[in-house]
């Protein structure tokens, strides 16, 4: 059989099916093989808000994408090059994000009269000539599977739960991944279990053999390996960097680690993944809601541990008189949020950046806190740790978001060395001789920070108005505005202690577009691609938000446009319109997804055209 | 060997101001915390004081202890962060009605069921007394507060059931006008290990005075005030003449001097004893019966932070101390050359 290899840089790929049908697990496994070969990739898991919806409708589809190449790759790409659906609502639903002339591989065997019916189809779309544009496998998944078991004697739903192998061994085979990471996986997942060891692994190398043997299938691809800088690299998600990233800040710090945290999707992870490291010096406490979340933190942190508290919008607004609080009593304080579409309830499984403006000013009375963003996954665990550093060295609580899209999206990540990680470690106070609470180090205006234990340091702390230095009860007015304008100027200040802004692009032209969080990928990708066209833009992407990085308003003086993508109404060009009087236009679209590149590459050029 | 100093009651005094009411029940409560805490053998420097909003939640600023002034209601779960990061100190929990009753109701029911080693003081004088006196939701039914002017239609809570129904290991009342008593209570309930919770009742007498004064006054107290003590019949009245027996499960007054019953007729406090302790804190709201003082329950249960320190060590005898390096390339890594 003549069967060709074609080589090609980038890929993306889509597995979609019933919430049920496992799409998930083999999304991850197929981003193992894909790492473990040396691809760069980005991933992107889109699910229902049910955990079990109606099976066979459209709203219990859930998918998994992946975009990876031999070269870099920012976003887990925006049209997909092959759809693997497992039932005709996948299909329904994400057929129009599959490029012209991508294929798609469709569990024939699922494609019934009800489900069809449930997805809304009048005929059998792999049966009329719907799909013409598209390269269709249809494969009879159920079928094919249970004949590779028939043998075992397994209940008609072990052997159905086995089916996603079949898919995965078959793309396997399309984009030439190796099965080891997986076959090893399985036998450690079911370790005990051989029967389930055995139908997986069957399965899996059926689906593979399926592509080698059947004539059907005539291409298979190639992708190179990445060229990624040296180093030692695994895949991580951003939830799993960010705990991951709380670890490595207090092992710095040489601190114990509190998290309190109340679940909450999409940031649950992170309280689960922070939950293992009971020999790590890791402290998880599940609180009864979002208020103890953060406020015994925040009395871990008055103990000398490193506290933090993760969440999401709707628990950020419920810790807020808490963060006042921290900001009150000077304490470090590391506060997560995983935005998720809002207001209220929202869209729990969707992404969102609408929570910035509650993050910036969110709070009674004046209260300053610093506020830094991820980019993507692995930025997650940098910026954590950034965070950690300025909330130790300036005594301060300090919020990081993420969002939805990166805390569940995974990419590789270059594995960092501890030992060559800043140290972070706070002096406590052990002398009682000048000791007071709220004297400051004169450089950063960090108070003094004595824990309890100390002998001779015994204090009082709390959120009414202290006097300067003493830490006393004062409700002198020139007191007051003393230490409202002192712990501003303390959040100021760390702008001296941040890297400067760098521009990616020239320094000066027509256009800068100007980002944060996780719009960084599709942005940068966006820009690249004009600045290959001939365009004058360039990209300015945003990891602090407060305060701003000091460079910040000279560079925008340097462009005749600037563009503010955002997934809100324009929170971000508020603090810009406000901060440097810029005529900023705003570039936003809140549907619970990330941008497109191509969406802004759009935007982009309707820009030049004004300009 | 440590050596603990020899406190007297002013090194627990702080150098601030008391800015409570004059004649307010807080002071005697204050007077007595100063009083107990040098015999309790524990370091001043070990010993924090967190409270929230409240009348009662000035308290940590009148002790020369450590102390965090929270937010209102958030005591409890700010404690209990602070014991589970800081096993080593003796974390005490100032709070009102209002504070810990309403707005911080969830931290309290949940610190008890999880018998965190906090020492939970309830100044309850059934009153917001800082706001300047809205009922409470231990307020009376029918009693006129600032917010209700017609009478109150809230049914008021019972800490000590609340705290019952919430597993507190320990769970105790005092009066502020009975110094030797509320001095008593305090030490068990610091020795406790675990939450203990003591409602101490106090009197507001600008907002809502003589609240408890059948009970804390002279002449009235003997007739309507049963002491508990464990192992002892529950026995009262000036001339220690009646007592107090169960009929079904029911408990009721019956006289020692009738003839009819005698001391082996009534019940014998058992602080073990949680179906018991259910009854005695239901008295309160049978007003024919005295109020039961003293600790009503008291039993030893393993500790949040105890349980915590026990899984840590477990799992690191068993994977030894975590190294973070090892951790971070461990599963599938691979190589960039």
């Amino acid at each position: 059989m003549n069967k060709i290899t074609k080589k090609i840089d980038e890929v993306t790929i889509r597995f979609a099916g019933d919430s049920g049908d496992g799409m998930q697990l083999t999304g991850g496994q197929f981003t193992t093989a894909t790492a473990f070969v040396g691809n760069d990739l980005a991933t992107m898991p889109d699910y229902p808000a049910e955990i079990r919806a109606p099976a066979g409708s459209l709203a219990g589809v859930s998918s998994f994408q992946i975009n990876f190449g031999a070269t870099e790759i920012r976003t887990p790409g925006d049209l997909s090059d092959c759809l693997v659906v497992m039932n005709p609502a996948a299909l329904k639903v994400y057929l129009k994000k599959l490029r012209e002339g991508g294929s798609i591989i469709a569990n024939a065997d699922n494609f019934t009269e009800k489900n069809l019916r449930l997805a809304g189809y009048e005929s059998n779309p792999l049966q009329d000539d719907s799909l013409g544009r598209y390269q269709v496998y249809a494969v009879e998944i159920n079928k094919l599977t249970q004949n590779a078991l028939k043998d075992l004697n397994l209940s008609p739903k072990i052997v159905d739960r086995t089916k996603n192998f079949f898919a995965l061994g078959l793309t396997y085979w399309m984009y030439n991944r190796p099965m080891e990471p997986t076959l090893k996986w399985i036998k450690e997942k079911f370790a005990g279990k051989e029967d389930i060891i055995e139908a997986n692994t069957r399965v899996l190398k059926a689906g593979h053999a399926y592509g080698e043997t059947t004539e059907i299938f005539t291409v298979r691809y190639e992708v190179a390996p990445a060229q990624l800088p040296a180093g030692r690299y695994r895949s991580i998600t951003g939830n799993e960097a960010t705990a991951w990233g709380l670890m490595a800040a207090a092992k710095r710090a040489n601190l114990e680690l509190f998290l309190g945290s109340y679940p909450i999707t999409p940031a649950s992870e992170i309280l689960q993944e922070l939950s293992k490291y009971k020999n790590y010096g890791v402290k998880t406490f599940q609180a009864e809601d979002e208020i103890a979340g953060i406020t015994s933190a925040i009395g871990a942190s008055y103990g000398g541990a490193l506290g933090a508290t993760s969440t999401s919008g709707p628990g950020l607004a419920l810790k807020t008189e808490a963060m006042g609080l921290a900001v009150m009593l000077e304490l470090p304080l590391v506060i997560i949020d995983v935005q998720r579409g809002g207001p209220s309830t929202g869209l729990p499984t969707k992404t969102e950046q609408a929570d910035l403006l509650q993050a910036v000013y969110g709070r009674n009375g004046e209260a300053p806190i610093p506020v830094l963003t991820a980019s993507s996954p692995t930025d997650c665990f940098d910026t954590t740790f950034e965070a950690a550093r300025i909330a130790l060295k300036y005594m301060t609580p300090v919020i990081v978001l993420t969002d939805g899209y990166i805390a569940n999206g995974a990419e590789p990540w270059l594995i960092p060395k501890i030992s060559e990680l800043p140290d972070l470690s706070p002096s406590f106070v052990t002398n009682p001789e000048g000791f007071a609470p709220y004297r400051r180090d004169p450089k950063t205006l960090a108070r003094m920070w004595a824990i309890p234990g100390t002998p001779g340091l015994e204090h009082r702390i709390g959120g009414l108005e202290k006097e300067n230095i003493t830490g006393n009860i004062s409700y002198d007015p020139n007191n007051h505005h003393l230490m409202i304008t002192t712990r501003s100027e303390k959040i100021n200040n760390i702008t001296n202690d941040i890297p400067l802004a760098k521009v990616v692009g020239d320094e000066s032209g027509d256009l800068l577009v100007v980002s944060w969080g996780s719009t960084y990928g599709a942005v940068h990708t966006a820009v690249e691609t004009k600045r290959n066209e001939g365009l004058s833009v360039s990209h300015l992407h945003l990891k602090y938000i407060n305060p701003l990085q000091r460079n910040i308003g000279e560079i925008l003086k340097n462009f005749k446009q600037i563009l503010v993508p955002e997934i809100n109404l324009g929170q971000l060009i508020k603090i810009l319109r406000d901060k440097y009087l810029v005529d900023a236009v705003g570039f936003n679209l809140v549907r619970g997804l990330p941008f497109s590149a191509v969406e802004i590459e759009e935007k982009i050029d309707e820009m030049m055209k004004r300009g | 060997m440590n050596t603990i100093p020899i406190y007297t009651t002013k090194d627990f005094q702080s150098d601030q101001e008391v800015r409570w009411c004059p004649g307010c029940g807080y002071y005697s409560i204050l007077a007595q915390t100063h009083r107990v805490l040098p015999d309790l053998g524990i370091p001043k420097e070990k010993v924090v004081f967190v409270s929230g909003i409240g009348c009662s939640s000035r308290f940590p600023y009148y002790m020369n202890t450590y102390g965090f002034h929270g937010i209102h209601g958030r005591a409890a779960a700010i404690a209990s962060g602070l014991k589970i990061a800081r096993p080593d100190l003796s974390v005490w929990v100032a709070t009102g009605d209002g504070d810990g009753m309403s707005i911080g109701g969830n931290h309290f029911i949940h610190a008890c069921r999880r018998n965190i080693g906090l020492k939970i003081l309830l100044f309850n004088n059934q009153i917001y007394g800082l706001t300047k006196g809205q009922f409470s939701p231990t307020s009376l039914q029918g009693q006129v507060t600032k917010s209700t002017p017609y009478g109150n239609i809230d049914h008021p809570f019972n800490p000590l059931s609340l705290a019952l129904g919430a597993q507190a290991t320990f769970v105790a009342r005092t009066l502020d006008r009975d110094p030797k008593h509320m001095q008593t209570v305090i030490k068990r309930a610091s020795a406790h290990n675990g939450t203990a919770f003591v409602e101490i009742y106090q009197n507001c007498n600008v907002f809502n005075d003589g609240a408890f004064e059948l009970w804390t006054e002279k002449d009235t107290k003997d007739d309507n005030v049963v002491v508990l003590e464990n192992g002892k019949p529950l026995i009262f009245g000036k001339n220690k003449d009646k007592g107090i027996r169960l009929n079904g499960f029911t408990p009721e007054v019956v006289s020692l001097t009738d003839g009819k019953y005698t001391n082996s007729d009534l019940i014998v406090h058992n602080e073990k004893d949680s179906m018991l302790a259910f009854i005695l804190a239901g008295m309160s709201s049978m007003p024919n019966l005295p109020r039961p003082i003293g600790v009503i329950f008291a039993v030893e249960r393993p500790t949040y932070e105890q349980l915590m320190q026990n899984q840590i060590d477990e799992i690191t005898t068993k994977k030894g101390i975590g190294d973070l390096e090892k951790l971070f390339n461990r599963g599938e890594t691979w190589e960039v050359k």
